[in-house]
């Protein structure tokens, strides 16, 4: 027997802002090392590692960092693909972290996720209609013509002909096949969409027509976006909040405007001077921030910031500074703006 | 950048006459690529990957290359140390000079002495230059040797100090590793220290960045400016990202579909493209400050096929100044290709250049385009099947 599509008429929560949609608390994720004759555990990749942090519903939570500081696997994380080593995941107040099978796989319905690579995330052997459509299958989800009504709405959605769908992904432009990475993630009408990159592959004048679309569909929708990129240019342009991560753990969060113009982690004030303007009038000519960051295997103790960090003293060694209020932040949950450094408040 | 000008010591003459220090003939730039033609034979027919490029960079200057992917960036690139594999590639018209010598019709051992000397390439992937069955230092030494006779210790010293330059640390031990066991960054510095070492007069740079995360871009790019400001290399800057080339670049050419439609100084590519292509790229990158709140101009439509390319101008189809223009200019945009003629101190390929004011149109706000009844009329969102 089919479940019913759901009609929305009142039955769903109230889709404005306002209310915590999703809270994380202290999640790790730990990848074992392997190697020695035996092949046996020899460390951990400490890919999250203690990151905590609030969303509210109906807005675009931004989530930069370098490549490698855990952002993809917090994204997966907090969508269940990955299996977190400890902390919580509370999606409308339930722990995703230790939910079974069964209420992993029905709450997939409210969190879907668009990828960063549109060549490669699409079936090829699939057409664009079925791969639309395969969410609602999995699901069970309406009658056959249900579906496939479904499936031409979210093509006009996206601004793709409804008769594309018979179409193979190779027919179709970069550009085009996130869109319709887009209309499957929406298929299942989610709450809470988590985008990995979804514009990184893209050329400029096709990113952003595909930010345009994310932008219309979330005020139009209602959605909530986890908007994980390493482009904050574009981060500041989508986000409503962004969140800085560094080595597995978050440095600063709070409103984006806040944050561009009042950077106050160490990390986030070289990571925004690095970003390159496109205004020949304004180049640097220092370099931001000297060195790499180290390996998420054997992280430095204390803050892991510390051997880069060009305000360090010798306490940033001890201990892993907590992520809190920064002097004149908001107190309302979802608005504060945090940081996790000992000198925050006097640099 | 230490010691970058002045060459090793033990160089002998040739490496003498070959120092990048000697100043560019007058009137004649150190690269000039004119009219060059570079087609790929494929399945579907002879593919036309660069119809027509015309650029050229002068020494102690930076030139940026930048368009969509596929316009041809890398094909143009390649075509100068002749690095297009053939087949399938054939070069089907056009010279490249440099520095006089028509790069095109030299004999191969001629070829193998610029490479490597006067002109050196760094590319987005650094296993592209890198042996992996080779440490470093086995590399880099290499280096010395065919460009300044330097082996044994002073070539050790001389690679050693290179790689603290790039920013590695623990130089003199990083020496003996083989590209496995180093990070994507340090990889990438390596092989721009191997670049740096040779003290090219012509450096090639085929999105060195891209691949990197910005603190580390702008280390390089800092590299790559201070190398430029010791020696007068002329760099060819390869890149699709806007920032990048603002903040390196003193000419840009833009490129479209196998062709630069536009080339002028960094400054007047900013605040005045002429082309708009051009103009519509720069607009579509978000700028500071901007919010979701205002939509962000786009430049509908894809890129032509450069196996039938269309006879008019290629970009036509997806030009929105075009669709503002009168009947009778409408028509000539598809019938008759424009040159790049020159204006007001740059170049541009277009019959009606932009004055100043135009502006790619913004979509309407976001949200109020789903033209969908079932979103947009009473029904709440994601209703679907009624
Ligand atoms: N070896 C090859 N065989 C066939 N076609 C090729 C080959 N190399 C490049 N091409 C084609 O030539 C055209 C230009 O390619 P090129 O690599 O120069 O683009 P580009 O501007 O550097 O793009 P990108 O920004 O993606 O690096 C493309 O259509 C490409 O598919
Ligand atoms: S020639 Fe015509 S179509 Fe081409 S860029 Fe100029 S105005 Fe647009
Ligand atoms: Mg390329």
């Amino acid at each position: 027997m089919a479940n019913e599509l759901r009609g929305g008429n009142g039955q769903e929560v109230e889709r404005t802002g306002g209310e915590l949609i999703l809270q994380v608390e202290g999640l790790k994720k730990y990848y074992p090392v392997r190697g020695g004759v035996l092949g046996g555990k020899i460390g951990d990749v400490r890919a999250v590692d203690g990151v905590s942090f609030t969303m509210k519903r109906g807005e675009t939570l931004g989530l930069v960092g370098e490549s490698g500081c855990g952002k993809s696997t917090l994204g997966r994380t907090v969508m269940r693909l990955e299996d977190p080593t400890d902390g919580r995941v509370l999606f409308e107040g339930q722990d995703l972290a230790t939910a079974s099978r069964q209420e992993v796989f029905q709450v997939r319905r409210e969190i879907q996720m668009i990828f960063q690579d549109p060549y490669s995330s699409l079936n090829p052997r699939m057409t664009v209609g079925e791969i639309v459509r395969e969410p609602l299958v999995v699901h069970r989800l309406g009658t056959r013509e249900e579906q496939l009504e479904r499936v031409r709405h979210l093509f006009e959605v996206v601004g793709l002909e409804g008769r594309m769908i018979h179409r193979y992904p190779h027919e179709f432009s970069g550009g085009q096949r996130q869109r319709i990475g887009v209309a499957r993630a929406l298929a299942l009408d989610p709450q809470l969409v988590i985008a990995d990159e979804p514009v990184s592959a893209l050329d400029v004048s096709v990113q952003s027509q595909v930010l345009n679309l994310l932008a219309g569909l979330q005020r139009e929708l209602g959605l909530t976006y986890l908007f994980i990129s390493h482009d904050l240019s574009v981060v500041e342009y989508i986000s409503d909040s962004i969140a800085i991560m560094y080595l597995g753990r978050i440095v600063e969060k709070g409103p984006v405007r806040r944050v561009f113009d009042m950077p106050t982690h160490p990390y986030t004030r070289g990571l925004l001077k690095a970003i390159p303007q496109p205004d020949p009038r304004k180049r640097r000519d220092a370099v931001p921030l000297t060195g790499e960051a180290p390996s998420p295997v054997s992280p430095p103790p204390g803050c892991p910031f510390h051997p880069r960090c060009p305000f360090a003293v010798p306490e940033c060694r001890e201990a892993m500074p907590p992520l809190d209020l920064v002097q004149g932040s908001s107190e309302v949950p979802g608005e504060e703006h945090l940081a996790a450094c000992i000198r925050k408040d006097e640099i | 950048m230490t010691g970058g000008g002045r060459g090793p010591a033990p160089a002998g003459d040739a490496a003498a006459e070959n120092t990048l220090t000697r100043p560019p003939e007058p009137d004649v730039a150190l690269l000039e690529i004119d009219n060059l033609q570079v087609g790929f034979d494929t399945e579907d027919g002879l593919l036309r990957a660069v119809d027509g490029v015309s650029c050229q960079v002068d020494g102690g200057r930076t030139l940026g290359v930048v368009g969509e992917s596929g316009c041809g960036k890398s094909v143009t690139a390649s075509s100068i140390l002749r690095l297009v594999p053939s087949p399938p590639g054939r070069m089907l018209g056009g010279e490249i000079r440099f520095d006089g010598t028509d790069i095109l019709s030299l004999p191969r051992e001629e070829l193998g002495r610029i490479r490597g000397r006067e002109i050196a390439m760094i590319f987005q992937d650094p296993m592209t230059s890198l042996n992996p069955v080779f440490t470093v230092e086995k590399q880099m030494g290499e280096v010395l040797r065919l460009r300044f006779d330097l082996t044994g210790e002073p070539a050790r010293a001389r690679a050693a100090e290179m790689l603290s330059t790039v920013g590695i640390a623990d130089a003199r031990s990083r020496l003996s590793s083989y590209p496995h066991e180093l990070s994507g960054g340090m990889k990438q510095r390596v092989m721009i220290a191997m670049a740096l070492l040779s003290e090219p007069r012509l450096l090639i740079a085929d999105e060195p960045t891209t691949a990197l995360d910005v603190t580390i871009q702008a280390q390089i790019l800092h590299l790559i400016r201070e190398m430029q400001a010791e020696t007068g290399a002329a760099v060819l800057f390869i890149t699709h990202d806007m920032g990048v080339v603002a903040e390196m670049c003193d000419e840009v050419a833009v490129m479209y579909a196998g062709r630069v439609v536009e080339q002028a100084g960094v400054i007047e590519i900013y605040e005045r493209p002429r082309h708009p292509y051009t103009k519509g790229l720069l607009m579509s990158v978000p700028r500071k400050g901007q919010t979701k709140d205002r939509a962000l101009p786009t430049i509908e439509g894809v890129v032509p096929s450069l196996l039938e390319p269309p006879k008019g101008c290629r970009f036509a189809d997806r030009c929105w100044h075009r669709k503002r223009l009168g009947e009778a200019d409408r028509a000539r945009c598809v019938d008759e290709d424009p040159a790049l003629r020159s204006l007001e101190g740059g170049r541009v390929a277009c019959h009606f250049p932009l004055k100043g004011d135009e502006t790619p149109p913004v979509e309407p706000p976001p949200g109020a385009g789903l033209s969908d009844p079932v979103t947009s009329d009473g029904p709440p969102p994601g209703t679907g099947v009624e």
